[in-house]
């Protein structure tokens, strides 16, 4: 394998983490962004789930990509999709229990997710087997640590607390911490101190954590445009700097 | 008449209590992406409710009358999506020809339509809690009600906010979504309003 080669291989997985993180860069996949990110291990649950049925639609697309008639891609598209998407139902609602009740409808709802449908039909109904696995777990991790993101935030405000284990109940009794809500009561059965916004564990706290995370990521984005312009600037008038030294060094010489 | 009232009830309940798009976040995408101008909001406002209506009044049956029966209830996600697409083809051609005006409007929002996650989740959930007949056409009635208003409303404070000073960095989705939280709390006011 020569070297551009490899470089490649390197940006279709990188560039899904964070350049174009399918979520804060290019904005898709609202629906479950929102809907399940109430704490951290149902948003980081969808996030592997979601994973699994990006990457394996992308490997069964690119496979099939010479065979699909250009007319009806999209809804060969789905059906894979859609497959897939019916194993992960089963497999969650046999082992995970708890995080199929709390996924609801969204894990269906992953069919007509646009960030599964767009890899299938921007990179895996090009590219080879490889190159779709790697842009499908490349942008899977790019998802789940976004929405794991929304998860902390809405559940450490909202409730107070951490929880850890309670989801993915393999390892024993699951673990809170106490971050803005205290787990001991005091002698009136009241918690010792209590900072909870009870507002970011509903659908408006949602909305509001994922305006403000995108318009970091804005602001971000502005800054590092400025500092560049910025930078040019400065490069351009030393170059003029520089030529009318030698102006006038030339004018000096006559 | 007991069955009529609890039927608008119903509908109510969908449309403000639990609204499609400001508490089930269905559709978010196309309330992002279309509801920044109020005609193309109303128009897609139109086809989201004819293809809701159409795919529960299709996919009902076909569960509990076909798949169910048959033993094959696990496949209703992979048969639903495939009766919204083929659905929404066929609503396009008919439109296309009865009324080329009506085609004009909505035209170009109809293939939009089939990965709106309104249609689907709509459909899926009338199935996954085994409602009857006459809720699921509530829930179908409700949900795209809902869809409409909300998106026209949301549209008409976007179209309103473009002669405001923003923040730089807040300009674009991150108003929107802040616009749109403001509405959802608006809409917990309804909570408690049905029974």
């Amino acid at each position: 394998m020569d070297k551009i080669k490899r470089g490649q291989h390197k940006e279709s997985f990188l560039n899904g983490i964070l350049k174009e993180n399918p979520l804060l860069v290019q904005i898709l996949g609202l629906c479950p962004a929102l809907a399940v990110t109430k704490s951290l291990e149902t948003a980081f649950g969808m996030g592997l789930l979601f994973t699994f049925v990006l990457v394996s639609s992308n490997v069964i697309v690119s496979l099939l990509r010479k065979l699909i008639p250009e007319e009806i891609k999209t809804p060969c598209y789905i059906v894979v999709i859609a497959t897939f998407v019916t194993i992960v139902k089963m497999f969650a609602e046999a082992f995970l229990p708890e995080l199929y009740s709390s996924l609801g409808v969204f894990l269906s709802l992953l069919v007509v997710n646009c960030i599964v449908l767009g890899r299938s039909e921007a990179f895996a109904g090009q590219n080879g087997v490889f190159d779709s696995f790697l842009d499908g777990c490349g942008n899977g991790i790019g998802y789940t640590w976004a929405i794991s993101l929304m998860g902390i935030i809405r559940e450490v405000l909202g409730l107070g607390t951490l929880t850890i284990g309670k989801v993915f109940n393999f390892f024993g009794d699951p673990l809170t911490l106490p971050i803005l809500k205290s787990t001991v009561l005091d002698a009136h059965g009241d918690p010792l101190y209590d900072f909870s916004i009870s507002i970011f564990q509903n659908p408006a706290g949602a909305f509001i954590v994922l305006g403000l995370i995108l318009a970091v990521m804005a602001a971000i984005t502005n800054h590092k445009k400025a500092v560049e312009k910025a930078k040019e600037k400065a490069a351009k008038e030393a170059a003029k700097a520089e030529l009318a030294a030698k102006a006038a060094l030339a004018g000096g010489a006559k | 008449m007991e069955m009529i009232v609890s039927f608008i009830l119903a509908i109510v309940s969908y449309m403000l209590i639990d609204n499609v798009v400001l508490s089930r976040f269905y559709g978010i995408c196309s309330f992002i992406g279309v509801g920044n101008k109020v005609k193309s909001a109303f128009s897609m406002g139109l086809a989201v409710t004819f293809v809701i209506m159409m795919a529960t009044l299709v996919c009902y049956p076909l569960y509990f009358y076909v798949l169910v029966p048959a033993g094959i209830p696990f496949l209703d996600t992979l048969v639903y999506i495939l009766v919204i697409a083929s659905l929404v083809q066929i609503v396009g051609l008919f439109i296309k020809k009865t009324s080329p005006s009506l085609y004009k409007t909505l035209g170009i929002y109809l293939p939009l339509i089939t990965t709106n996650c309104a249609v689907l989740g709509v459909v899926q959930t009338n199935s996954d809690s085994q409602l009857d007949f006459l809720t699921s056409l509530a829930n179908g009635l409700g949900t795209s009600i809902g869809f409409l208003v909300v998106i026209v409303l949301f549209a008409c404070m976007r179209e309103r906010m473009n002669g405001y000073n923003i923040p730089k960095a807040m300009k674009g989705v991150p108003i929107a979504l802040i616009v749109a939280a403001l509405m959802a709390m608006a809409f917990m006011g309804f909570g408690g309003m049905v029974g």
